[in-house]
């Protein structure tokens, strides 16, 4: 068997934008078809959550009542004083973290070394599940102090609306994520990405191919991308 | 038989290095709100750490700069659309602040 890199003989730059896409045959040169459609996925979901956090600027703009702190807001009670954002710092880097291991899992996969990608992977979902354990908590915190979607007590009634709208559809992400991580770590440990394996099925239409690792990668990734502009729009600003 | 090598391979250091890097500029922008920064420092501080954080997950983790421009143009030329709407909707809602404080607070009376 001869390893053959379909975009060796290819030109780069703009030349091979045009190349690629007037070549009258699959425009992505290099990438598989499972990724491309990973890639237009995500974005997709590009614009649902810009779209989000594009109307969260809108009503936080058009609000003449002043929006509630959130530094105050999302501040925890620890060690006798009242700590700012610390349970959103934490969920920062673990969501990092589950990102580097994430990418650890990709580079295993593509080495074949089953018991590393698996490993990786089920870390990832782990850490995963503990940043959806801890929404849970800031959620509960924040609807016993009477938070909810048509009002709150520290200021805008827009708040509870929109804050619910987008660390909840980002968490179903995340929680959606940590079921695929699972689902993918699991067919890695039973060898189905394996040369000489005869199992097929959801995942697994690649023989001796573990590039479905890579795409689960992106859609993990991206999820940590989404909550890199969360964090920045919604709790610093 | 050919085998297309269509797989991403680097050495495992890069990850480690963007690793650090992510760490660092998270904490930085934690930072500003822990120092009470306020003002154009603030927004402008929070817009370069989260831009930068964004570039490297994009860049690096997703395997962006490794990629044909065939690809790498499709999917992150159109979110520049997005940039349009943001700055639409923000005139918007600035007008719409203005006309609720002019008729529910000011001109009430």
């Amino acid at each position: 068997m001869t390893e053959v890199n379909v975009t060796d003989d290819r030109p780069s730059g703009m030349q091979g934008v045009i190349a690629d896409w007037a070549s009258d045959q699959r425009a992505f040169k290099g990438v598989p078809w499972g990724k491309a459609m990973m890639w237009i996925f995500l974005l997709s979901d590009t614009f649902i959550f810009s779209s989000f956090l594009v109307s969260y600027m809108t009503v936080r703009m058009s609000t003449p009542v002043a929006w509630p702190n959130a530094s105050e807001v999302f501040a925890l009670h620890m060690f006798g004083a009242n700590i700012p954002l610390i349970l959103i710092a934490i969920m920062t880097f673990i969501l990092i973290t589950s990102s580097g291991t994430m990418a650890l899992a990709v580079n295993f996969g593509y080495r074949k070394n089953r018991k590393m990608t698996t490993l990786m992977l089920v870390l990832t979902a782990i850490l995963g599940a503990s940043f959806v354990g801890m929404q849970a908590f800031e959620w509960t915190k924040l609807i016993s102090e009477g938070v909810r979607p048509w009002g709150n007590p520290f200021g805008a009634e827009q708040f509870g609306a929109t804050f619910f709208m987008i660390t909840g559809f980002h968490g179903a992400h995340v929680s959606i994520g940590v079921l695929f991580l699972l689902i993918v770590a699991r067919k890695v440990w039973r060898g189905d990405y394996e040369d000489d394996t005869e199992r097929r099925g959801y995942f697994t239409s690649h023989k001796g191919s573990y590039n479905i690792v890579e795409e689960t990668g992106l859609y993990w990734h991206f999820v940590d991308l989404v909550w890199v502009f969360i964090f920045a729009f919604f709790y610093l600003w | 038989m050919a085998n297309t090598a269509e797989g991403q391979q680097h050495p495992l250091g890069i990850y480690f290095k963007i690793w650090i890097l992510l760490f660092i500029l998270s904490g930085l922008s934690y930072a500003v709100d822990i120092l009470q920064f306020e003002g154009l420092l603030r927004w402008s501080l929070v817009c370069i750490f989260m831009m930068l954080k964004a570039g490297l997950i994009v860049a690096v983790f997703m395997h962006m700069v490794w990629e044909r421009l065939a690809i790498v143009y499709a999917i992150l030329v159109p979110p520049l659309a997005l940039i349009v709407l943001m700055l639409l909707m923000a005139s918007e809602g600035d007008y719409t602040e203005l006309t609720r404080i002019y008729y529910f607070i000011g001109g009430s009376g």
